[in-house]
């Protein structure tokens, strides 16, 4: 169904003023049409099938790019189109919006992005998040689609020297969305990268982040939590490329799965032969509640550079046995106690969001669906 | 009688532990179970909390009368059996007092009583807390996470408090406690003692019996009771060793 693109984006592109994005999205729909949507065939979509957004039917939903800069566009340049085909996809249609935090100013308010698509459309918002030397910033990601819709959104920040960013994305997309988001983050010396991703929604979710250090001494924790039931199936890939020395990466991904649920984490962390001195730190805990439910996880550490701290894990399991006991001698029912005990489980990532309100709202979405309540 | 133990055999993994175990406890008593490593105290604590991973062979529990048995560990706990962990669970992201109010209000519910709301319960755990002198501080912070060996105890007993089981099984609660510690959580058990409720310490050393005394002590070797007697029989112990005993059997 890639010919319902062909005819939208010749619409499209007859609308698009700036000469030189023009040719950019040409070459990105190339580029989509080249490879089309990915298939299991290719290993980096092996266990997630995308046919049914491939063969919907989508409605191209796209409203007016903000005004950006020759700047802006040199790092839209930048962005992997010949990722996948939904990455070249997003930016021939990209909906592109621009924050630029000025030198060594500190924005105390969130920046907030909430997206939402309608019944039938597909939306392809894209963010260029540049913070120039010396900032800070918080960037909350949001979306809540609630039809049967396609979002394919990407993100690329630029962490310049000595700034900072802080990185909420929350999917909380109704159980008929499908959610694909890509994000592509640079650092720049001395600078820091906190972002916490967390899946929630979606009949089909899939979130690559590709992180990479330019300069020494940047350090990032690139963190996450997917929790699913019913059929949903969400898919991290993250890669984090370690190319120079003396940086500090830190993952922590977790996921709940329930029912017939399917995660899938892959995770590479790449340690490159001059980046001695690196520390990254990776691991992904899966909890199953039920038989059914399946995850895929392979975290990767590749190391060409001796100097280095690395550790690395992954774990498949149930709740602790003794966790369950303690909690049934204080007389809650079993499933009461199960529940407590997943709801500890995935709040160890919810707990690091520092905005209380985010916090509070994730915190509810979980209780709520493991049907606990907490007064406090 | 509340608790009726008749000639338990139970084990773990095919391997049996207790050997025929009796043991009567009534009302209003305190018993203390000592033993050396290895004699079964700790699989007797776990047969009675019904731990799943504890298999019991042959023989009775009664409680109240009932076949204890036969009831999963959280219809246990509701029907008012406690016990105090060695090593107590951390449950991240809920707190001590919504931990506490949900087990609270779930033996409310088991015995046809009102639930407390939130401020109820507030005012409740307030009250209680006094028992093992905790700053409610604690009540905010999730159950045991980043509690130091002492603070872990001090809840353990704060829960049978809240609880106000008809018998408690103290495990092992004495280990890794230093003598401050000791000290409150040995007055916070002798301030909950009541002619209504029955304690069983479970303990390797006599340690404990100097704060909680006893009114019978019982000595477990090879998952049998090899002697029984009142406190004294703690001080003799201490003594003489548990070789002592060990020769008593041969």
């Amino acid at each position: 169904m890639e010919t319902q693109f062909a005819e939208q984006f010749r619409e499209f592109i007859k609308r698009e003023k700036n000469d030189a994005l023009r040719v950019l999205r040409e070459q990105a729909f190339a580029s989509f049409t080249a490879s089309g949507f990915p298939t299991p065939k290719n290993e980096d979509w092996k266990y997630t099938n995308v046919a049914s957004i491939a063969s919907g039917e989508w409605r191209v939903a796209i409203g007016e790019s903000q005004e950006f800069t020759s700047a802006d566009l040199e790092i839209a340049k930048r962005f992997a189109i010949d990722r996948n085909g939904f990455a070249a996809l997003n930016l021939a249609f990209g909906e592109i919006k621009v924050i630029r935090i000025a030198k060594n100013t500190s924005i105390a308010e969130p920046f907030e992005l909430n997206f939402a698509a309608d019944e039938g459309t597909a939306i392809f918002p894209h963010i260029l998040v540049l913070a120039e030397t010396g900032s800070k910033a918080t960037i909350i990601e949001s979306y809540a689609s609630t039809a049967k819709s396609f979002t394919n959104a990407a993100v690329q920040v630029i962490v310049e020297d000595n700034a900072s960013i802080t990185h909420y994305r929350v999917q909380k997309d109704g159980a008929e969305a499908f959610n694909i988001g890509t994000t592509e983050v640079s650092l720049g010396r001395d600078s820091r990268y906190d972002s916490t991703n967390i899946n929630l929604g979606a009949a089909i979710s899939r979130h690559d982040i590709d992180l990479k250090f330019t300069a020494e001494g940047g350090e990032a924790w690139v963190d996450g939590l997917y929790m699913l039931g019913g059929r949903q199936h969400s898919d991290t890939h993250s890669v984090i490329d370690h190319t120079v020395p003396n940086c500090v990466s830190h993952q922590t991904y977790k996921g709940v799965l329930n029912d017939h649920s399917r995660g899938v984490f892959n995770g590479k962390v790449f340690v490159r032969e001059n980046a001695h001195g690196t520390d990254a730190q990776q691991s992904n805990k899966n909890l199953l509640l039920s038989n059914d439910a399946r995850v895929d996880t392979k975290p990767q550490l590749e190391i060409f550079n001796d100097d280095v701290k690395c550790a690395h894990g992954a774990t498949v399991g149930q709740l602790e046995e003794e966790e369950l006991f303690y909690l049934l001698t204080r007389g809650l029912p079993e499933t009461l106690a199960k529940n407590l005990l997943t709801y500890g489980f995935a709040e160890a990532i919810i707990r690091k969001i520092g905005i209380e309100s985010i916090k509070t709202d994730l915190d509810a979405a979980v209780l709520n669906r493991l049907s606990v309540k907490l007064e406090v | 009688m509340l608790l009726e133990v008749k000639d338990l055999h139970a084990g773990i993994e095919g391997k049996e532990i207790l050997k025929g175990l009796n043991l009567q406890v009534k009302k209003g008593e305190v018993h203390a179970i000592m033993g050396p490593n290895g004699s079964g105290k700790s699989t007797l604590s776990k047969v009675l909390a019904g731990h799943p991973t504890y298999e019991v062979i042959s023989g009775d529990v009664l409680f109240e009368g009932k076949n204890l048995l036969e009831l999963e560990p959280d219809e246990r706990a509701r029907e008012g059996v406690f016990m105090a962990f060695q090593y107590p669970v951390e449950v991240p992201g809920v707190s001590n007092s919504q931990f506490l109010r949900l087990a609270y209000n779930q033996k409310a519910i088991h015995h046809g009583r009102e639930e407390l709301d939130p401020l109820e319960f507030n005012d409740y755990l307030k009250e209680k807390a006094k028992i093992v002198d905790m700053d409610p501080q604690f009540f905010k912070r999730s159950v045991n996470e980043g509690f130091s060996g002492g603070e872990k105890k001090r809840n353990e007993i704060l829960q049978m408090a809240v609880l106000e089981p008809k018998l408690a099984i103290l495990d092992e609660t004495d280990s890794g406690l230093d003598i401050d510690a000791l000290r409150i959580v040995a007055e916070g058990v002798n301030k909950l003692r009541s002619p209504e409720n029955a304690i069983i310490l479970v303990t390797h050393y006599r340690r404990l019996l100097n704060y909680i005394q006893p009114d019978f002590v019982h000595v477990l070797d090879g998952g049998k009771i090899v002697k029984e007697g009142g406190k004294e029989l703690a001080l003799e112990l201490e003594a003489k060793g548990y070789d002592w005993v060990k020769g008593a059997t041969n």
